[in-house]
C-alpha cells in the first residue's frame, strides 16, 4: 500500500503559512488535499523545498471534467520518505483558469500543454501554451464530457 | 569574413531515425543545434477517450497498442490498477502473479533487446540490430505461446491471467533463459565493446540527477542519471519483494550510461526470471471476480515499473461499468520533454543518438 | 572451334531465346525488386521491421531495400494507424514517390480505422485517400502475413492484365 503522509498536520502547516488555502479532501485514497488556484505554486514551492516533505517529483498532472467542476489533480511523490500526496484543484466550469505550476517542475510543461489540448484548461503563464496533440485547427477539447464521439 | 547562415532543419515525421511519427524542428548553425522545439501529435487516437466508451474488460487490448514494443507491462500496468480500484489486490492467485512476473520480465528483456538493436541501428550497426531481433523473436515466440499474438498478447485479466501456461512453456522459457546471458554477452561484445560506438555515444547528452527530477523522468533514463530508484523494489507490487535484484545505476546520465542501465537491467531480469520459474507453484490462474467488473465510486493512481519508466494509471470510477475518466501517464511523453534541452549545442549527428537513447516509443507519447 | 549442326539449331534457340512484350519484361523486372519505404506509422511498424530480419528474411523477395527517401521507392507500406494530423503528410509522400507506385495497407487500422475506428482523430482507412493494391489484415499481421502480401502484390505487377480480368469479373 502507499506511504501516506499525515494530511492533518500538513493542512494545518500550510494554512499557518499561507493563510486559509488548503483542506482535506474526503476521498477513497486518503491521500488528497484541495488548495485553492491562486496559492497553488507557493503551496507546490513549499510542497517540493519543505525537507518534511520533499516531494521531488510531479507524478500524474490530470484533469477530470466532473459535472460540478473541472478537477486539477496532481500526484507528487517523495522519493527520499516514499509518501504519497494528491493535491487537488477545482475549477470554474464556465472560466478553467490555473496558475501554472512550470516554475517548480519543468516535468508540468508537456502535461499542462496536454490538458489545456485535450481538456481546455487554461494555465496562466506557461510559457508556452499551445495544442500539443491536436492540430492548431481543431475545434473543441475532446476529453470534454460535451464532446461527443461520431459513432 | 565568414559567417554560417542559420539553417531550420524539420526532422520528422517520417525519418528514419525519429522511432516512428515524431517530428522536431531544429535551429542548427552550421552543423551544430541551437534550438530544438518537439512537434508531438502525430499518432494521437484519442485512447483516453475511447476507454470512456469502452467497458473495463474491453479496455485490456488498447493498452498493448499504447507502447506497442512491451504490451505486457502495459496491460499488467491497467489490470494492477482496476484491481487496486476494486480492492482485490490480494485476491490474486499465487500462480498468476508468477505468471506476471515471468511474462513481465520477459517483455523487459524483448523490450530492451529492441532498444539496443535500434540504438545500433542509429549509429549505423546493422549487425547488433539483427542479433537484438533474434532475441526479441525468441522471446516473442515464447509470448505467443501464451496469448496467441505476438506484440498484442491482451493476456492480462482483472484478477489474474487468461489462461494457464500452455504445455511445454516451462521447459522452453527455462531454455531460453538459461541461453539468454550468452546473447547479453554478445550484445556487449559487438556493441558495447565497440570502439567507434562508444566515440559516438560517450558524454553525449549528458543528463544531471536534478535536472532529470526536474523533467519528470523515470525508469532507466532516471537511473543512468544516477538516482537510485525502482519501483519493484522501493514499492514492490505483485510479488516483487520475494525477489532480489540489483538495480544498477548509472553515473554521468550521458548516453552510454542509458545504454549501460539497460544492458545490466536485462541480467536482472534473467535471474528475476530464473527465480520465478523455480518456485512457480500449482493453482488456479484467475481469482472469484464478477463477470461484469463494476468498481466502486472512487479513484486510485497506480503505476508499475514498466521497460520505458513509470507507466500510470489514473482511473476516475463512477461505479458504473465504463471509467469516468482514465488518464495514462506515459513515461515516454514526458521523457520527450527533456529533448529539446539535451539538444541545445550538440551536434546534429549525436542528437540522432540523443534521442534513440531517451527509448521513445509514440504509440505511448500520443496515446 | 564448336560447330552447331544444323539439327541442334532448334534446341539452342529453346534454351536461350525467350520472345516476350517490353511491357512483360518491364513487369517482371518491377515486379521482383518492389522497395519498400522506410515508413512507419505505429505498431505494425514493429511487426515491418521484424520481416526484414534475419528470421523472416525479407530479402528472399527481393523487397528488403527500404528506403528512406520517397523518391527512391517503389511501394509504400501504410504500416499503422494514420491520424488526422498524420494523413496530410502521408499523402505527400506518396505524391513525392516516382511511378509506378503501390501502396500495401497493413493491418486493420490502415484498412478500415481498426479498433480506433470512433476516435476523433483518426483516418478510416488508407484508401479513403490513397489507391491501395493489397490489403494484409491483422492487429498487427504477421511477418509472414505482409510476406504473403508483397508476394500478391508482386503477382499484381507482373501481371496487370489478370488483375483487370478479376475486377471485371468480380
Amino acid at each position: 500500500m502507499d506511504k501516506i503522509i499525515n494530511r492533518e498536520a500538513l493542512v494545518g502547516e500550510l494554512n499557518k503559512k499561507f493563510g486559509q488555502c488548503a483542506e482535506i479532501f474526503e476521498d477513497n485514497t486518503n491521500q488528497s488535499i484541495k488548495v485553492k488556484p491562486d496559492k497553488l505554486v507557493d503551496i507546490m514551492l513549499e510542497l517540493r523545498d519543505n525537507p518534511n516533505y520533499d516531494f521531488k517529483v510531479l507524478m500524474n498532472l490530470n484533469s477530470v471534467d466532473y459535472p460540478e467542476n473541472f478537477t486539477v489533480v496532481y500526484h507528487l511523490n517523495s522519493l527520499t520518505h516514499l509518501h504519497k500526496l494528491t493535491v487537488k484543484v477545482e475549477l470554474d466550469k464556465a472560466d478553467p483558469q490555473v496558475p501554472s505550476i512550470t516554475s517548480v517542475w519543468k516535468a508540468a510543461n508537456v502535461q499542462e500543454r496536454e490538458a489545456y489540448d485535450l481538456m481546455g484548461i487554461v494555465f496562466t503563464g506557461h510559457p508556452n501554451l499551445k495544442r500539443i496533440l491536436l492540430v492548431d485547427e481543431f475545434v473543441g477539447h475532446p476529453l470534454r464530457k460535451d464532446f461527443k464521439l461520431q459513432a | 569574413m565568414l559567417k554560417t547562415q542559420e539553417l531550420t532543419l524539420n526532422l520528422g515525421p517520417h525519418h528514419p531515425s525519429t522511432h516512428g511519427v515524431f517530428r522536431c524542428v531544429l535551429n542548427l548553425e552550421g552543423e551544430y543545434i541551437q534550438k530544438a522545439v518537439n512537434h508531438l501529435g502525430y499518432l494521437h487516437r484519442g485512447i483516453e477517450k475511447l476507454a470512456e466508451s469502452r467497458t473495463y474488460t474491453q479496455f485490456i487490448p488498447y493498452n498493448g497498442r499504447l507502447d506497442y514494443v512491451a504490451g505486457m507491462l502495459n496491460e499488467w500496468t491497467y489490470v494492477h490498477a482496476v484491481e487496486k480500484l476494486m480492492g482485490i489486490t490480494e485476491e490474486i492467485p499465487e500462480r498468476a502473479q508468477y505468471i506476471r512476473v515471468i511474462l513481465g520480465e520477459l517483455q523487459r528483456l524483448a523490450s530492451h533487446a529492441i532498444y539496443i538493436a535500434s540504438m545500433a541501428l542509429d549509429v549505423a550497426g546493422a549487425t547488433a540490430w539483427f542479433y537484438g531481433f533474434r532475441d526479441r523473436d525468441e522471446i516473442l515466440d515464447l509470448l505467443e505461446m501464451v496469448s496467441g499474438q505476438r506484440l498484442m498478447p491482451n493476456y492480462m485479466r482483472i484478477g489474474g491471467v487468461a489462461a494457464d501456461l500452455p504445455e511445454g512453456f516451462i521447459e522452453k522459457c527455462q531454455a531460453l533463459i538459461d541461453e539468454f546471458p550468452n546473447r547479453i554477452a554478445e550484445q556487449e561484445g559487438i556493441l558495447i565493446g565497440n570502439e567507434i560506438f562508444q566515440a559516438r555515444v560517450k558524454n553525449v547528452g549528458p543528463i544531471s540527477k536534478e535536472m532529470a527530477l526536474d523533467y519528470g523522468l523515470t525508469g532507466p533514463n532516471l537511473r543512468a542519471s544516477g538516482v537510485d530508484t525502482d519501483l519493484r523494489r522501493d514499492e514492490p507490487y505483485g510479488i516483487y519483494d520475494r525477489f532480489d535484484f540489483k538495480v544498477p545505476v548509472g553515473e554521468k546520465g550521458d548516453t552510454f550510461d542509458r545504454v549501460l542501465v539497460r544492458i545490466e537491467e536485462m541480467k536482472e531480469s534473467v535471474k528475476i526470471v530464473k527465480k520465478a520459474l523455480r518456485d512457480i507453484p500449482e493453482g488456479p490462474v484467475m481469482a472469484k471476480v464478477p463477470k461484469v467488473i463494476k468498481p466502486p465510486v472512487g479513484e486510485v493512481y497506480s503505476r508499475i515499473e514498466n521497460a520505458k519508466g513509470h507507466l500510470g494509471f489514473h482511473i476516475v470510477s463512477d461505479g458504473s461499468t465504463k471509467p469516468y475518466r482514465l488518464r495514462i501517464y506515459s513515461p515516454c511523453f514526458v521523457n520527450i520533454g527533456i529533448f529539446p534541452e539535451m539538444a541545445k549545442g550538440i551536434h546534429l549527428m549525436d542528437a540522432v543518438v540523443a534521442l534513440a537513447s531517451l527509448d521513445i516509443v509514440l504509440g505511448e507519447i500520443d496515446r | 572451334m564448336d560447330v552447331i549442326k544444323p539439327n541442334q539449331v532448334d534446341e539452342v534457340v529453346r534454351n536461350n531465346v525467350v520472345l516476350s512484350t517490353v511491357d512483360a519484361a518491364f513487369n517482371w523486372c518491377r515486379s521482383r525488386s518492389l522497395w519498400p519505404l522506410t515508413f512507419g506509422l505505429a505498431c505494425c511498424a514493429i511487426e515491418m521491421m521484424a520481416t526484414a530480419d534475419t528470421r523472416y528474411d525479407l530479402a528472399r523477395f527481393g523487397s528488403e531495400v527500404f528506403r528512406p527517401s520517397p523518391r527512391q521507392c517503389d511501394l509504400m507500406i501504410i504500416a499503422g494507424t494514420i491520424t488526422k494530423k498524420m494523413q496530410p503528410v502521408v499523402k505527400r509522400l506518396y505524391e513525392q514517390m516516382a511511378e509506378p507506385k503501390y501502396v500495401l495497407a497493413m493491418g486493420s487500422c490502415a484498412i478500415s480505422g481498426g479498433p480506433f475506428v470512433d476516435s476523433y482523430n483518426v483516418v478510416l482507412g488508407g484508401d479513403t485517400f490513397l489507391p491501395v493494391d493489397v490489403y494484409v489484415p491483422g492487429c498487427p499481421p504477421r511477418p509472414e502475413a505482409l510476406i504473403y502480401g508483397i508476394l500478391q502484390l508482386r503477382e499484381k505487377v507482373a501481371n496487370p492484365k489478370k488483375i483487370e480480368g478479376l475486377r471485371k469479373h468480380g
